[in-house]
């Protein structure tokens, strides 16, 4: 019983933070966990922001952030979404929209489920899926700065091929629209597991500091996603791109399977294979690794590949999202809500034991926070502030010299009062 | 008048009671060799003294006074000054940095003051009779002069307790003297000074009083010269002298040799070791000997493939190998058991059980993983056989006494089965019944056909147990005895040159 109660140490925190945070939900924001059954064939036309944001390319970033904050909001929180909108008439259009569905409503068994949580878990994708990559590469040591410029080259890539396909002046348009779509996804997992390659060359080959090595992509990435797009936002709407991170399988959003899936087989690689205890052996005293004939490097290039892999995954789901890829917007800022989660999750910064299901639930919190914020009319500049509390307390809350410090407090109070 | 006085200290870990009740006292003037096995609990002791850890009951009095320190800062303000068997001073900072760190000299301005400080560190090494430049990066200087500089620092503050944690460990006969006399230097002015070593020559050479620890209680305090030798062994590892007598005699040295299994010819690296022959056979335990800094350990490492030669070629079994990186050699049964246990040897965070496998699965690979109950056994199977002592494999192995952690990297390696294992100061930092086991371990390994190859700084260790020993000076070979020739005397006569 102690050898399961320790396995799951590292969760109990982040989970009661999450049960708060929903508990908060429950009582103070109306209609928060009710979950509809929907049947397919209502839903309505596709969210038509792309158009708009041709008509209006200088609001064009404005308005993805305005329609992706209406979307994250959910059918739950139309009005909160609407008035966080107002001042933007585009975004207003797309507010509205918002709970609009996927694309010509495709679902698998016609039905699937409808609500606040399941649109939690569709938003926050990106970032379990990211968080994955992350808590390997943190568990080494390391760290990957990177995965936010990644986002958008893969997003870019993506939406260049698929344009070029649509236009017919590619290779492989013969498939037809429901197949060729696979090209551009390959397409960009590559390219994204270079950019993870090249990562991983500059940390573990040449011995760069992985701030440091990272950075460069960062900065550089952004800049080859718009090289490849020429500067332009460039919008899609193929079906199979679309279905992403707007279709359903099996009831739910299809980005929920793809991060399902993206766990157990994360959670095989390193749990079943020695690939965990590897990395966590490096992670923790890299040269005695060495010296127990561990390829230290190359597990090291590895979890930057691996890293860089689970950018291309959430880089496809945000352009899929938005039905466009804004190389400007697409995944800013998102290695920041990674590296949260990973250390919401109980990983230590400074390397060693990792936990993928913390990194999950970690994801998952961070994601609930900022739709609560959406939902409680927050309006987007400041709702980093709220969110940086809930992640300071949630970080103290797992710092166990933290729990032991308050713990003695109370204790000394209890024991004065117990003398008077 | 007692300096320092505990009563009924108790320290429980995870599970585990580290100290019971432990009595202590230390005058003021004395040098007091605080001696016991390894996890006996001298460092928790140590570490509770001065306020690394509270403890879970009793108190500690000094000066006379109820003392309960919250760190080691707060020991270190009260007078209490620790130096621990590894240098934990800043390596990138100058020796000036170091010794001044948070007590550095002000400028009228606030500033600190660069050349006060200067003078000031000079004046602490010239007590200890050291003249270095203290300008430069304590990187740059060997790691006994770090040990010294670690001292010094240690004296810097008004001091009145001194505790030395096995601070000579790294140094070399010359420079324990020097210490000693630093160390009979302080007591004349007063100062008290606990003394931790596992050299029993040592102990009898400057302790005035000796406490014994053994599993966590105290066995007693004795006057220096009412002790003798073999009796505080003998209360030390809690058995009667005749029954040690019996332990060392019981160490049979093997005397069958079989093929060459490792055989290196003209291997070198420039500027770390001038090219030599290395050749081992099985059943055969070759040792290296020379003073530190001789290119000892460079011969292990290079062999090993931590670091690069560029001269020289390596056959294994007869088969032409390159052990560039030490993957290949783990993959051609080679196992290294390094001189720097916490910096190459243990994963802190990782359970005796991982930390046993570690080496097999790194030559298995990624794929070919061991089953749960495969490393279960493996772990128990070691831990039985090697006597760590612990709860159960899933402790994490930074809990362990540094005799134990030894313990289970011995484990690692030979649940590689390895055809050579290298030994670098597997002894160094172990009490005398653990060191009598790993020497009975690697003569029952030998027998069992292994090639050992065997580095340590004690001569009598290497005499006692080598079949052969490659001697090294100033990182070159001088030469080689063998059989009947190997004595004290040969060995040091080559070392001397």
């Amino acid at each position: 019983m102690n050898k399961t109660s320790n396995k799951f140490r590292h969760l109990v925190w982040p989970l009661v933070s999450l049960a708060l945070l929903l508990l908060f939900n429950a009582i103070f924001t109306d209609n928060f966990f009710k979950i509809e059954i929907k049947k397919s064939d209502s839903a309505q036309e596709a969210v038509q922001t792309p158009v708009v944001k041709d008509e209006l390319p200088a609001a064009a970033g404005e308005a993805s952030e305005a329609a992706e904050a209406a979307v994250q909001a959910g059918e739950g929180a139309v009005q909160a979404a609407a008035q966080e909108a107002e001042a933007q008439a585009p975004a207003e259009q797309a507010a509205e929209q918002a709970p609009a569905k996927s694309d010509k409503g495709v679902s698998i068994f016609g039905y699937y489920l409808y609500g606040t949580p399941i649109d939690i878990l569709n938003q926050g994708a990106k970032v379990m899926v990211l968080a994955i990559g992350m808590t390997l590469v943190i568990a080494t040591g390391g760290i990957d700065i990177s995965v936010g410029a990644v986002m958008a080259i893969a997003g870019a890539i993506a939406a260049l091929l698929i344009s070029l396909l649509d236009a017919g002046s590619c290779p492989g348009a013969g498939m037809g629209p429901n197949l060729y779509w696979i090209i551009p996804v390959a397409a960009a997992l590559i390219l994204s597991t270079l950019a993870g390659f090249w990562n991983g060359m500059l940390v573990a080959g040449f011995g760069i500091q992985p701030m440091v090595a990272t950075l460069v992509l960062m900065v550089a990435g952004r800049g080859v996603a718009q090289l490849i797009t020429d500067g332009q936002i460039i919008t899609f709407d193929n079906p199979g791109l679309v279905f992403l991170c707007n279709g359903h399988a099996l009831f739910l959003p299809f980005s929920v399977w793809i991060v399902v899936t993206m766990y157990v087989v994360a959670g095989l690689l390193t749990r079943k294979t020695a690939f965990g205890l590897f990395i966590e052996s490096v992670g923790n005293n890299e040269r005695a690794s060495r010296y127990a004939g561990i390829e230290a490097r190359r597990i090291k290039w590895l979890t930057y590949v691996i890293c860089g892999f689970c950018a291309g995954v959430a880089g496809l789901l945000a352009a899929s999202n938005i039905k466009c890829a804004d190389s400007n917007n697409a995944g800013l800022y998102l290695e920041l809500d990674a590296i949260l989660a990973t250390v919401i999750g109980g990983t230590s910064m400074a390397g060693g034991r990792f936990f993928l299901s913390g990194s999950l639930v970690g994801a998952i919190l961070i994601q609930t926070l900022t739709t609560t914020m959406y939902m409680k009319n927050v309006s987007p500049a400041i709702v980093a502030v709220p969110k940086a509390m809930v992640v300071i307390i949630v970080c103290l809350l797992q710092s166990p010299v933290f729990r032991a410090k308050v713990l003695a407090i109370f204790a000394s109070k209890a024991a004065k009062g117990g003398v008077q | 008048m007692d300096l320092l006085q505990t009563k009924g200290i108790e320290k429980q870990f995870l599970g585990v009671k580290a100290l019971k009740g432990v009595d202590f006292a230390v005058k003021a003037g004395e040098i007091h060799a605080l001696m016991g096995e390894n996890g006996a609990g001298k460092s928790t002791l140590i570490k509770i003294i001065t306020g690394v850890y509270p403890a879970s009951a009793g108190t500690v009095y000094f000066n006379g006074k109820e003392c309960k320190f919250r760190s080691p800062l707060d020991a270190e303000h009260a007078g209490i000054s620790t130096v621990y068997q590894e240098v934990n001073l800043l390596p990138d900072l100058s020796v000036a940095e170091n010794i001044c760190i948070g007590r550095e000299p002000r400028t009228k301005l606030g500033f600190i003051d660069k050349k006060e400080r200067k003078v000031q560190a000079r004046k602490a090494l010239a007590r200890l009779d050291i003249d270095i430049n203290v300008g430069e990066n304590l990187s740059s200087y060997s790691i006994a002069i770090q040990q010294l500089v670690a001292i010094a620092r240690a004296l810097d503050v008004d001091c009145k307790l001194l505790i030395l944690d096995e601070p000579t460990s790294s140094l070399d006969e010359n420079e324990v003297k020097e210490l000693f006399k630093v160390m009979k230097k302080l007591r004349e002015e007063g100062m008290a000074i606990i003394f931790i070593t596992h050299f029993l020559d040592q102990v009898y050479e400057v302790s005035d009083r000796i406490t014994i620890l053994r599993d966590g209680q105290l066995v007693g305090s004795y006057e220096a010269k009412d002790l003798p030798r073999i009796e505080m062994v003998a209360k030390m590892i809690g058995k009667t002298p005749e029954q040690i007598n019996e332990m060392q005699a019981g160490i049979v040295k093997n005397t069958k040799f079989g093929d060459v299994v490792f055989e290196a010819k003209d291997i070198g690296c420039t500027g770390v070791i001038s090219p030599l022959d290395v050749n081992v056979r099985s059943g055969e335990q070759l040792g290296l000997a020379g003073l530190l800094g001789s290119g000892r350990s460079e011969v292990a490492q290079i062999i090993f493939g931590v670091d690069p030669h560029d001269s020289g070629t390596m056959k294994m079994s007869g088969q032409d190998v390159n052990f560039n990186r030490p993957q290949k050699a783990v993959k051609a049964k080679v196992a290294l058991i390094a001189e720097d246990r916490k910096v190459t040897g243990i994963i802190p965070d990782l359970t005796i059980r991982e930390n046993i496998m570690l080496a097999l699965q790194a030559s298995n690979g990624i794929w070919k993983t061991l089953s749960p109950k495969q490393q279960e056994e493996m772990a128990e199977k070691y831990i039985k056989l090697l006597r760590i002592k612990t709860p159960s494999g899933e402790q994490l192995i930074k809990h362990l006494s540094g005799g134990n952690q030894q313990k289970v990297l011995i484990a690692r390696w030979l649940a590689t089965n390895p055809k050579l294992l290298i030994l670098d100061e597997p002894t160094r930092g172990i009490d005398v019944g653990a060191k009598a086991e790993i020497e009975a371990l690697t003569q029952q390994l030998c027998g069992e056909g292994m090639a050992v190859i065997f580095i340590s700084s004690e001569l009598e260790e290497v005499v006692r147990d080598c079949d052969r020993v490659i001697v090294l000076r100033d990182r070159k070979k001088v030469g080689e005895v063998a059989g009947e020739e190997i004595s004290l005397k040969n060995v040091m006569k080559l070392i001397a040159g």
